[in-house]
């Protein structure tokens, strides 16, 4: 990425098309294809504009598709165990949804479990559906920039990761009232956080939106002028 | 382009060009444009009015999170009431944790439910402040370092909620021992959902309003 004053690239500063402005600063800058292993950074607040890799769209299905998978184990399979002079307890996620079913308590119950299942569950759809059409070299499918964007505003909200600190406090401060065993629901979250570090790792936005924008998605017609890349 | 106090050179931006950048994807557009055509989203200039909704939700979590200290987070029962009945809010339950030696849970549950919240409180507050206000490119960045750092911490408080779901779902063993969740589990969640709401409507783009030094459009578009 360089700066405006870069007379080599084509961009019109009347409509902005060819250009860039950084999501933290507004900073300016034109956009440039960077290959593979690049890192483009915002000359002014240096955050990180794109960072494309080589083959990133079809791991990312296939992470998604591995997150998907994972989660609904998580959902099924009982994540702890408790016993305690005979009487015994085994919970999954599933369980404490229906237990909670009919108390006052179902607002927050439904609010864990969306964060917790559902957001992940959505995302890793979200992401399916946008990339499968462009890993092919094909038109993205109806709607794929919304899908997307649902996508990234639904990412601070899933919160897998923080759900397993909080089964680790939940050990340590009931392993005084009764003895606890880690159930495969629990190892299938753990597994998760380190399928989203992946995931993340590949993940470029800039490229993304870059790619359902030159796979002919109709933006505004100037595309059309200058004739659609095949 | 004049040259202000700052040495640096101004730093062309999409504000200064009358253009508007995409929040979402980064695509720039004409000023007239109220959505952007390629990811959908909508266009916002940056401009100090949008920092009323930082305000609105974190005065919303403010408020939540009174009651989320006041009242207990959980209750538990012993032999159907008999062994002890205990209620415990936030705090106390640092201290119980404290007393039965666990001091590395009992700091991780302190800091995600009572250093980051109150933190969090400042810093937004602090941000929503000085932001549009002329500053130098050091002070500049140790503000946009701040945002990168309440946004990315803000989710972590959640872990107190998610012990109480846990324990109150796991810990139904009859006339042993059970958990309930108290009042506090709810507004604490919410506090926290209103406090992210407030950090995600902080416009970062307007800690770099004021740099280097304002031009004259910049002056006159300020609303």
């Amino acid at each position: 990425m360089n700066t405006p004053e870069n007379p080599q690239l084509s961009y019109d500063m009347k409509t902005g098309e060819g250009l860039m402005a950084c999501p933290r600063c507004d900073a300016l800058h034109v956009e440039e294809e960077l290959d593979p292993g690049e890192t483009a950074r915002c000359i002014r607040c240096g955050g990180v504009l794109a960072k494309p890799q080589g083959g990133a769209f079809v791991q990312l299905i296939a992470l998604s598709f591995t997150s998907m998978i994972l989660l609904m184990g998580a959902v099924f399979f009982p994540f702890l165990e408790i016993s305690r002079m005979g009487f015994g307890n085994a919970t999954s996620l599933f369980g404490v949804a229906l237990a909670f079913a009919d108390g006052i308590l179902l607002p927050l119950v439904l609010a864990v479990l969306v964060m917790i299942v559902g957001l992940p569950v959505m995302r890793s759809f979200l992401i399916v559906y946008t990339l499968i059409p462009l890993a092919q070299g094909q038109a993205p499918y109806r709607h794929a920039a919304t899908a997307f964007r649902w996508s990234e505003m639904m990412r601070p909200w899933s919160m897998a990761e923080i759900f397993v600190i909080g089964t680790a406090v939940a050990l340590v401060k009931v392993a005084g009232l009764a003895s606890v065993h880690l159930g495969p629901a629990f190892w299938a979250f753990c597994a998760l956080i380190l399928v989203n570090l992946a995931s993340r790792g590949f993940m470029c936005q800039t490229t993304i939106w870059d790619a359902i924008e030159d796979a002919g998605l109709p933006t505004d017609g100037r595309e059309l002028v200058q004739g659609r890349r095949a | 382009m004049k040259s202000g106090v700052d040495h640096i050179a101004p730093i062309m931006t999409a504000h200064r060009a009358g253009l508007l950048g995409c929040r979402s994807c980064g695509r720039v557009w004409p000023e007239s444009e109220s959505r952007c055509q390629r990811c959908g989203a909508a266009l916002v200039p940056p401009d100090r009015r949008s920092l009323q909704k930082v305000w609105a939700w974190w005065f919303a979590g403010l408020i939540m999170y009174i009651p989320a200290n006041v009242f207990p987070m959980m209750s538990t029962q012993s032999f159907a009431g008999l062994a002890g009945n205990t209620e415990s809010t936030i705090l106390e339950g640092v201290v119980e944790l404290i007393h039965y030696g666990n001091y590395d849970i009992a700091i991780i549950v302190f800091v995600a439910s009572v250093v980051v919240p109150m933190a969090k409180f400042v810093a937004i507050a602090w941000l929503a402040m000085v932001a549009g206000r002329p500053a130098t490119h050091d002070q500049a960045h140790t503000r946009l370092h701040i945002y990168e750092v309440v946004e990315f911490i803000g989710r972590w408080s959640m872990i107190d909620v998610f012990v109480v779901a846990i324990l109150s779902a796991l810990v139904q063993l009859g006339f042993v021992a059970s958990i309930h969740p108290g009042p506090a589990a709810v507004s604490f969640a919410l506090s926290v959902a209103f406090t992210m709401l407030s950090a995600q409507s902080f416009d970062p783009r307007l800690i770099w309003r004021g740099l280097p030094l304002r031009s004259r459009t910049d002056t006159e578009g300020q609303g």
